[in-house]
């Protein structure tokens, strides 16, 4: 519908030193007062100190149908996982 | 269960042999627990029916803000105040929760609202009752709210991954609901001679509308198989109920109420309690719009929507020239 | 320095009792408002004022010193009792309306609170600091919207221009003042409102010409709310719904 506000993605900051996490999303005019609805739904009972919005459109993301391709290969990277490696106990923690 | 007799875009269910490559690998991701998500492909069925249930259970959070919302301004203390309005405004999360979740779907918020308001979608019918006394708040809390949240707990692992999501953040909101409702018509059931009276009018006057909230008998519940399949629903409508009657009959012993159903009575045998049917000509007379509420819910939603329109267009309006004049700055 | 007591509860019952009216009515919208956005938010706005309210008639009635709760104040008192100002007893009106009537509230509060946070009086500055941070938030947001609707399509525009033309006579009550303000002046505890205008009138007349708006030409202010000589007809009506369960079973815990 073209008078429909627009859709936002709302990302949170739960605590400091956190990643902003994907929390859910809403509706708005603009940018600004995306964040300040995503302060009012979102942070009700103080799940954040950080917000992000993005406007839904502007968002890209992978295909389902490229997982094979895009996530696979990395599974056979077992390397890349600390535990992959043995140390011996004497040397203590690495 | 906010959700109730949802058609499901299908009759019957596909067996294996009926369903492509692509309806296989889809029903094995679900037989695995595998989340769906808005982006993977899904049959177009599937995709119609959680857009109907998703749509009708967000009605219901929005449509349920007024029967409560009746006594905010009338609320006894302050502190009643706030928790009822903090309580209510979580209903309008919780719808604002499950718009987002069909509109992954497709389907704008907007949309869904032109429906519900063209009277072509449903909400549940226990906000088609109305609250007529204080008690009926913690009633509306603890029973209803209550009914709600054993259905919400079970789709918490529904199959569709939003849908799934939003269940999980609204179950964690909804425990504050049952709790405080329960907590204010414990104040009722022990208080005066008087405010024991209004407890009781209100859990005779609510528990039958609350074990409607389920939807009918499995026996007459013919669109279950195929949501079942698609883990769209988790467990049948005779189960939930006999759940929650299970946890309220002794929580409504405790406040020293009179049970609501003569026939309640623990049942050894089957270890659950026995209990009465609910007038389901009632429900069904309800569901088509002659609850004692229909028509004035329908039109304080109505109104608020058209008295609305301007200040969504002006907001708007006002964006877009902001946006506009930034363009033309750069 | 000693306070007169009286004065201290009166300027107290004026703080409380415009949070307690107002946040009373933006509680109205509760399930009605134009998105669910906006719905959501009112609730916070209104849930902060009572919040407010707890604070500003449970410091009331302890100075008051009669063994009354802030509850007893806020359901027992007829409304003669009442000392808010009249802005925040009017009727909602339309959302542009309510919208107005936060802004011109919250921003007079927005210049007090951070006046009231250096009170003399240690529980006064207390509450205030912690209203500030609920007031600076609150403003934001009624500007913001305030900005938007008045600067939005032309029925927005008319229609808070509307709403201004009738709520702007009730601002100056805000800036009253009398006897007990200057007891609280001179003790330290408030600000002479008076000397308030000024800041007010800058920050007020920012947003609305952001807003496109014209700010009437009358100066003419109808006062009677916050001396309690005379509230509007819609007072007696809100008070009625608000304190009906009290009144009707009395001595009862809820």
């Amino acid at each position: 519908m073209k008078n429909e506000w627009p859709l936002w993605e709302i990302f949170i900051r739960g605590q400091h030193g956190m990643s902003h996490r994907h929390v859910g999303s809403l509706h708005a005019p603009d940018a600004d007062m995306a964040i300040k609805n995503a302060r009012d739904v979102y942070t009700r009972r103080n799940e954040g100190v950080s917000i992000w919005v993005v406007e839904a459109k502007h968002i890209s993301a992978t295909a389902p149908g490229e997982k094979g391709p895009l996530f696979e290969p990395s599974e056979s990277k077992v390397y890349r996982h600390p535990t992959f490696f043995d140390i011996p106990e004497e040397v203590g923690h690495m | 269960m906010y959700a109730q007799m949802i058609k499901t875009a299908r009759s019957g269910v596909k067996t294996r042999e009926e369903m492509n490559d692509q309806e296989r690998e889809f029903q094995d991701k679900i037989d695995n627990d595998i989340k769906i998500e808005p982006r993977d492909w899904m049959p177009d069925d599937y995709r119609r029916t959680l857009i109907r249930q998703i749509g009708q259970h967000a009605h219901s959070e929005v449509v349920g803000q007024l029967p409560e919302g009746n006594w905010i301004t009338r609320a006894p203390t302050l502190e009643r105040k706030a928790i009822l309005l903090a309580k209510v405004q979580d209903e309008a999360g919780h719808g604002l929760y499950l718009y987002s979740a069909a509109e992954t779907l497709g389907e704008s918020r907007d949309e869904l609202v032109r429906l519900l308001h063209e009277g072509r979608m449903k909400y549940s019918s226990i906000f088609n009752y109305p609250t007529l006394n204080w008690a009926d708040i913690g009633a509306v809390g603890w029973l209803v709210d209550g009914a709600a949240i054993v259905n919400q707990v079970a789709l918490q692992r529904t199959s569709y991954g939003p849908y799934s999501r939003a269940m999980i953040r609204i179950c964690k909101e909804e425990s504050f609901h049952a709790r405080q409702g329960y907590h204010a018509i414990m104040k009722m059931a022990f208080g005066t001679p008087e405010q024991k009276k209004q407890a009781q009018d209100a859990v005779n006057r609510l528990w039958f509308p609350a074990i409607m909230m389920f939807g009918p008998t499995d026996a007459d519940s013919t669109n279950s198989d195929q949501s079942m399949a698609w883990k769209i629903k988790v467990k049948s409508n005779d189960e939930l109920r006999q759940q929650f009657v299970d946890q309220t009959v002794p929580q409504i012993e405790y406040l020293g109420l009179d049970l609501p159903d003569p026939n309640i009575k623990w049942n050894e045998e089957r270890g659950h309690y026995d209990f009465s049917d609910p007038n389901w000509d009632e429900f069904f007379n309800v569901i088509k719009g002659n609850g004692p509420c229909n028509v004035d819910r329908m039109k304080d939603r109505v109104n608020a929507w058209e008295d609305g329109q301007w200040v969504r267009d002006g907001l708007l309006a006002h964006a877009r020239k902001k946006a506009a004049a930034k363009v033309a700055a750069e | 320095m000693a306070v007169d007591k009286d004065k201290l509860l009166q300027f107290l019952l004026r703080q409380g009792d415009n949070t307690l009216i107002l946040g009373h009515r933006v509680s109205e919208w509760c399930g009605h408002s134009p998105i669910l956005e906006e719905d959501i938010a009112l609730a916070n706005t209104a849930l902060d004022l009572i919040g407010q309210t707890q604070m500003w008639l449970g410091y009331a009635a302890e100075v008051q010193g009669e063994g009354k709760s802030a509850d007893d104040l806020a359901f027992l008192r007829d409304a003669w009792d009442f000392r808010n100002v009249l802005l925040t007893e009017l009727p909602n009106g339309d959302f542009g309306q309510t919208l107005l009537r936060q802004f011109l509230f919250d921003a007079f509060q927005s210049v007090l609170m951070g006046r009231l946070m250096k009170s003399s009086d240690e529980t006064v500055a207390a509450i205030a600091a912690k209203a500030s941070k609920e007031v600076a938030y609150h403003v934001e947001r009624s500007a913001d919207t305030v900005v938007g609707l008045g600067d939005g399509t032309e029925e927005s525009h008319n229609r808070m221009q509307a709403a201004l033309e009738y709520l702007w006579p009730y601002v100056g009550e805000m800036f009253e003042s009398d006897d007990i303000d200057a007891a609280m002046a001179e003790a330290g505890i408030a600000p002479d409102p008076a000397g308030l205008r000024e800041e007010y009138d800058a920050l007020v007349g920012k947003v609305l010409t952001e807003a496109t708006l014209d700010i009437p030409a009358a100066k003419y202010a109808h006062k009677g709310g916050r001396t309690g000589y005379m509230h509007t007809e819609h007072l007696g009506h809100l008070l009625a719904t608000m304190q009906w369960l009290q009144r009707a079973y009395p001595g009862c815990e809820w």
